[in-house]
């Protein structure tokens, strides 16, 4: 029977739920067209991470050694190949994570196997591979075909699936195989996780946000940002871009290589609603989105949206909070 | 220290409001402002802020139309020493893996200590032809990286993981580098450098100069093909508050005070 590979992702003794996700995407789609569900584990000491896959897959191919301790895409790349090549699973899936994004690509092009990243769907018909994917920052959709090959490989974007335990256990059968690395890796060398300094203000312990982001257009436009957080008792957040450009430290922005947040109130103002930020603000209670673009993909993520120009809303907005302040002192 | 620059040129849509075109598998191009690639605009700068301190050469790459010339003269004035276009009707639908054949076709002719391009671009977001291109060039690669640290033989770069974690890692040269937005501050083109700018060579080559064939690049040459385009189906869509600006903010303000949030 054809095989499912799920490349299981961990770090600093974790699984990552991008693992839990897929594993139960490439469930269903096992089930469906008769595949077996297979999952790998590259690592040191990760036998317990191996029987956590077991209750998920048919299979788990578990493969040890101290050069597999951290993430290293030569490494990994060196072992799948072989792996890939002696099972030719008919799919590879991955996340379309800072792991599969380093990785995925260039194992793809050591096995000449058609790849498609950052998923968000994909459906077999017979043994053709279509997928959905996003162009021009989610703003677009795209239906494509992979072209005919013994196997596929994809990255799946975070948190698209979400990841369900199975009523019954799989008790997969955990199979340790040697690992191919003969030398120690020298061309890349993992030296060590780097934590940011910690900021001064806590983001994820705020109850009011307010998101900034590209449309703020320019540094001289921040005091009004301030002034209205401050009016409202809010503290500001923003986007990947606006920490780019150095306008707030990196402690406040929201997203995936960010923070996740889940205030009580969060104002989106200049977000166009990239998923990477949305990933990190989706789950707060209240959700208002001012932006030009009525095709902004943050309005299907807002409770409320504004179609406008921020700077004309943003001091009317102030003044009139500043008012209802005022009635109830 | 010899490096090359892979960029592209891409629609600016952070803002735009995008139409699908006529044939399903493009959006409508007109109206829209071209620039350099965001991410390849950080590696741009980080290639220049190299040469500046260490000497040697920037040379940037596209693959591209006509049009995409404007980027190259724009990485010829912010400090690039030379440019190419690979350009032919026949590159059309390139997808990451064409592309990336197309790229290494010329860069395996030349001399380089590393090669930097952005993490992704902001049109197809593939995040995948660096490391192709590294493959192909037998060299180690990084991606998603917010900081490049020199030194003989080597570069320890810091990766971007999730949740505003980091990784330091150590690449041997000659190596492939793509850059995260962030990694430095791209700097404004002076009016001298634009007009210096003018006066240099664009090298242009054509499928015939790459020594690849037809079947090799285009959709035949591609992983994957694009069956169609759609603006994605609104599952939730927000409540639109309209009227005057005034008027809106009194909405928003009463819809917080309900809430107790003011």
């Amino acid at each position: 029977m054809p095989e499912i590979f799920v490349l299981a992702e961990h770090r600093q003794g974790a699984i990552r739920d991008i693992t839990f996700e897929m594993l139960t995407k490439a469930h269903e789609i096992a089930e469906k067209t008769n595949k077996e569900l297979t999952a790998v584990i590259l690592g040191k000491d990760v036998q317990a991470h191996a029987k956590t896959l077991a209750e998920y897959a048919k299979t788990v191919i578990l493969i040890q050694d101290p050069k597999l301790e951290n993430f290293n895409s030569e490494a990994y790349k060196k072992t799948l190949t072989k792996l890939v090549t002696e099972h030719k699973p008919t799919l590879v899936m991955m996340g379309h994570t800072s792991y599969g994004i380093e990785l995925a690509p260039r194992l793809a092009a050591a096995l000449n196997t058609p790849l498609a990243t950052d998923i968000i769907d994909l459906a077999f018909e017979g043994d053709t591979l279509t997928v959905t994917r996003q162009m021009y920052g989610g703003k677009v959709n795209v239906k494509a075909t992979l072209h005919k090959a013994e196997t596929y490989m994809t990255t799946i974007r975070q948190a698209t699936f979400a990841a369900q335990k199975p009523a019954q256990p799989a008790n997969g059968q955990i199979t340790e195989t040697p690992s191919p690395l003969a030398e120690e890796i020298t061309e890349k060398r993992f030296i060590q996780y780097v934590l940011p300094p910690p900021g001064g203000v806590d983001i994820t312990a705020a109850e009011k946000l307010i998101g900034i982001g590209r449309g703020i257009k320019d540094q001289a436009n921040m005091p009004q940002m301030e002034e209205l957080a401050k009016t409202l008792g809010a503290v500001l957040a923003c986007s990947r871009p606006i920490v780019d450009k150095g306008w707030l430290p990196n402690d406040r922005q929201v997203g995936s290589s960010g923070k996740t947040v889940k205030p009580k109130l969060y104002i989106a103002i200049g977000i166009s609603g990239a998923f990477q930020h949305v990933l990190g603000m989706k789950s707060s209670d209240l959700i208002i989105a001012i932006n030009k673009d009525p095709k902004a993909p943050i309005f299907s993520f807002a409770d409320y949206g504004i179609i406008e120009d921020l700077f004309k809303i943003v001091p009317s907005l102030k003044n009139k909070v500043y008012e209802l302040k005022g009635q109830k002192t | 220290m010899d490096i090359i620059v892979c960029v592209k040129h891409v629609p600016e849509t952070a803002e735009a409001e995008l139409k699908i075109d006529q044939t399903g598998k493009n959006v409508e191009k007109t109206g829209l402002v071209y620039d350099i690639n965001e991410w390849d605009d950080y590696a741009l700068e980080e290639a220049v802020r190299i040469k500046e301190k260490l000497g040697g050469t920037v040379t940037a790459i596209t693959m591209g139309a006509q049009d995409s010339e404007s980027t190259l003269r724009k990485c010829l004035a912010r400090g690039a020493d030379t440019a190419i276009r690979l350009t032919d009707p026949k590159f059309e639908n390139s997808d990451a893996y064409a592309t990336a054949k197309i790229l290494h076709s010329t860069i395996k002719n030349l001399h380089y200590d590393l090669i930097l391009t952005g993490m992704q671009a902001g049109d197809d977001g593939n995040a995948a032809v660096g490391p192709i291109l590294a493959e192909m060039l037998a060299i180690p690669h990084a991606t998603m990286v917010k900081k490049l640290e020199l030194d003989t033989g080597t570069a320890k770069v810091n990766r971007e993981l999730e949740g505003g974690l980091e990784e330091q890692l150590e690449i041997k040269l000659p190596a492939l580098v793509s850059v995260q937005t962030g990694i430095n501050e791209p700097r404004y083109v002076s009016i001298m450098g634009i007009r210096k700018a003018m006066q240099k060579e664009i090298k242009v080559m054509a499928l015939a100069d790459t020594g690849l064939t037809e079947n090799d690049v285009g959709i035949a040459g591609s992983w994957i093909s694009i069956d169609k385009l759609y603006v994605p189906p609104v599952e939730k869509q927000a409540e639109f508050l309209k009227g005057t600006p005034d008027e809106i903010a009194t909405k928003i303000a009463e819809i917080l005070k309900s809430r107790g949030l003011i």
